[in-house]
């Protein structure tokens, strides 16, 4: 796994104006049907630092290259409409030391992001500009350095950065999401652990195939794994540092181990432990390997999700009889439904902003992605499938992740599996392009935090 | 006249229609008992006479009589042959979340190992391994299909 550490070198200044009247602001918290017009302006490079990147990166124009970058992100996010480039009347040099907002308030851009790529004692040092054009004033300047083959990470972390500035959330753009990779027959499904960017860009492969692998999940704290393979027929939870390759059973468990999250400071993996037809939530602490038991009841509990504040973990249960989600504190003592809608409920996973729980439904022959409360009131859905579950979250929670399956006829034709994302809010729902088939997908925090 | 002849094809075809659908539900009917799966297509025998396999209503882990006659015949033969061991594969259909299902397949695996046991077979000569909605025989997105995959499989291991 090539470095991904991204070395932000000076922080030139940020200007956050005091006197932000009439400054532009995004709101996140509704479905957005008029999202923001913005101009990205394609990043200025001076033509001894143009030839240096042909020669290293193979692009023609690297500041064209992470200008669409950044434009696709914002575009993906529902909020952005970023505008066509043909109809810009300023050049990108000029346009980053000083727009003239006529121009760009002529095409009706409302914000406008300029730049500038440089090579520099081998290194790309980029520097860009987040202009206000109604109020005429710079609202962001930001400048940093890193190998030039993080380019594409250079155009998430702008976008991060653009975001922030004008929802006044964390963005989720230079993240990675985890999934398995499917091919082949549905009777003979072969999967492989996979990862890319949040975009879909940079797809590796981290297993063969050799063995069925199931669930990889993030720590929220590293760039650590933990997922459930096959290999050599013993079902088993893994824990996988995918910096190094280096990969190792969780636990000496008699029997399979399944379902594993980290807790929300890595320290510890949750997951279930199926004994004799009986399946209970135990955790081990990574460090000192103390393996302790959460619950002990004869039904199937499994799916457990910590809080973010690793106070409480969310659960499914079929204790009542069939599928619920049950929450409890992290020591397994007070037990406590929460879903109480018609239909099953199951994957419940705990949001990062710690206020809701996302979950996946299943009412009459229909599944769904929803999320409620903590305390199960408010249950809110926000897709109806013929097949879809396991919902992840945005490192911001403000996006869902999941898998959907769609119906084979009776040969097995018409099946496939792939990535869909959604808003919070219930709008957006996107296809999330991936090489091959893909289920079970996980999202990574911020990388540059 | 030609008319007629019109009338009469079509009066063939709303026949045949109702023949071939009268057909498909029998044989529905035949294969599945509540949402069990009853048929044989899938079936494999580990000696003559000694089924593989046995099914589940959806959700279930209970052994239906049927099941039961499998398996008592399965630990029969298991008595006669004592240095064969087994593993004993659960599965569950792809209309549930895939956690729940890996939990799901294994109690429907030991269900079957429990019921073997209680028929002289020693719990050490036979292993237990959940695939949850993984390895589904029938790749059909229908009732049937999803029937012949709720199952648990007696596999020789030596």
């Amino acid at each position: 796994m090539k470095k991904i550490k991204l070395y932000i070198f000076a922080l030139l200044f940020l200007i956050i104006p005091k006197t932000s009247f009439g400054l532009i602001e995004v709101d996140i918290t509704r479905g957005n049907l008029n999202p923001l017009p913005i101009a990205v302006s394609p990043l200025f490079v001076e033509s001894k630092s143009i030839k240096k990147f042909q020669n290293l990166l193979k692009k023609e124009n690297i500041g064209e290259d992470i200008s669409s970058v950044v434009e696709n992100n914002l575009k993906s996010s529902g909020l952005f409409n970023p505008l066509k480039k043909e109809a810009f009347l300023q050049k990108p040099d000029i346009a980053h030391l000083k727009p003239r907002f006529e121009d760009w308030s002529l095409i009706k851009a409302q914000a406008l992001i300029t730049g500038e790529v440089k090579y520099e004692n081998e290194k790309l040092r980029v520097e860009f500009r987040l202009w206000d054009v109604l109020a005429g004033k710079e609202m962001m300047a930001l400048a940093f350095t890193t190998v030039p083959d993080n380019w594409r990470r250079v155009g998430h972390i702008i976008t991060d950065k653009v975001y922030q500035r004008l929802t006044g959330e964390k963005g989720y753009f230079d993240t990675r999401i985890i999934y398995v990779s499917e091919e082949g027959p549905k009777t003979n499904r072969v999967k492989k652990l996979a990862i890319m960017d949040q975009d879909g860009f940079n797809t590796k492969y981290l297993t063969l195939g050799n063995e069925l692998v199931l669930t990889p999940r993030f720590n929220p704290t590293n760039q650590m794994v933990t997922y459930l393979s096959y290999f050599k027929n013993l079902p088993r939870v893994y824990l996988l540092d995918i910096e190094t390759g280096v990969q190792e059973v969780v636990g000496d468990f008699p029997g399979m181990t399944f379902a594993p999250r980290f807790s929300p400071d890595g320290k510890k993996i949750i997951m279930s432990f199926a004994k004799d037809g009986n399946s209970d939530i135990y955790t081990m602490d990574l460090e000192n390997r103390i393996v302790e038991k959460i619950t002990n009841h004869p039904s199937i509990d499994t799916s457990p999700s910590f809080s973010p504040d690793g106070k409480y973990i969310c659960f499914n249960s079929d204790r009542s009889g069939y599928q619920q989600i049950y929450v409890m504190k992290s020591d397994g003592s007070k037990v406590k439904r929460i879903s109480f809608g018609k239909g099953l409920y199951g994957t419940p996973v705990w949001s990062p902003r710690g206020d809701l729980i996302a979950f996946t439904k299943l009412h009459k022959g229909k599944f769904y992605i929803g999320v409620m409360r903590v305390d199960g009131s408010g249950e809110r859905l926000l897709t109806e499938n013929y097949y879809q579950e396991a919902p992840s979250w945005s490192p911001n929670g403000r996006v869902l992740i999941f898998y959907r399956e769609t119906k084979s006829d009776s040969e097995g034709k018409g099946f496939s599996a792939k990535l869909w994302s959604i808003d919070l809010t219930g709008y957006n729902e996107r296809l999330v392009d991936t090489k091959t088939d893909a289920s079970d997908p996980s999202w990574s925090s911020l990388l540059s935090e | 006249m030609k008319l007629n002849k019109i009338f009469k094809n079509i009066l063939f075809v709303v026949l045949a229609g109702i023949f071939l659908s009268a057909c498909a539900t029998k044989k529905v009917s035949n294969q599945m008992q509540g949402d069990v799966y009853t048929g044989k297509d899938t079936v494999e025998y580990l000696a003559s006479g000694v089924p593989d396999r046995v099914f589940f209503a959806t959700n279930e882990s209970v052994l239906t009589t049927a099941s039961r006659e499998t398996l008592r015949k399965q630990a029969a033969w298991l008595r006669k042959n004592s240095k064969v061991n087994v593993v004993l594969e659960g599965h569950a259909d792809e209309r549930g979340t895939r956690e729940y299902n890996l939990a799901l397949g294994e109690r429907r695996a030991n269900a079957a190992k429990d019921y073997l046991m209680t028929y002289g077979i020693s719990g050490n000569r036979i292993s237990v391994i959940s695939y949850g909605k993984e390895r589904p025989v029938d790749s059909g997105s229908n009732p049937l299909a999803w029937s012949k995959n709720r199952r648990s499989v007696t596999v020789k291991a030596n």
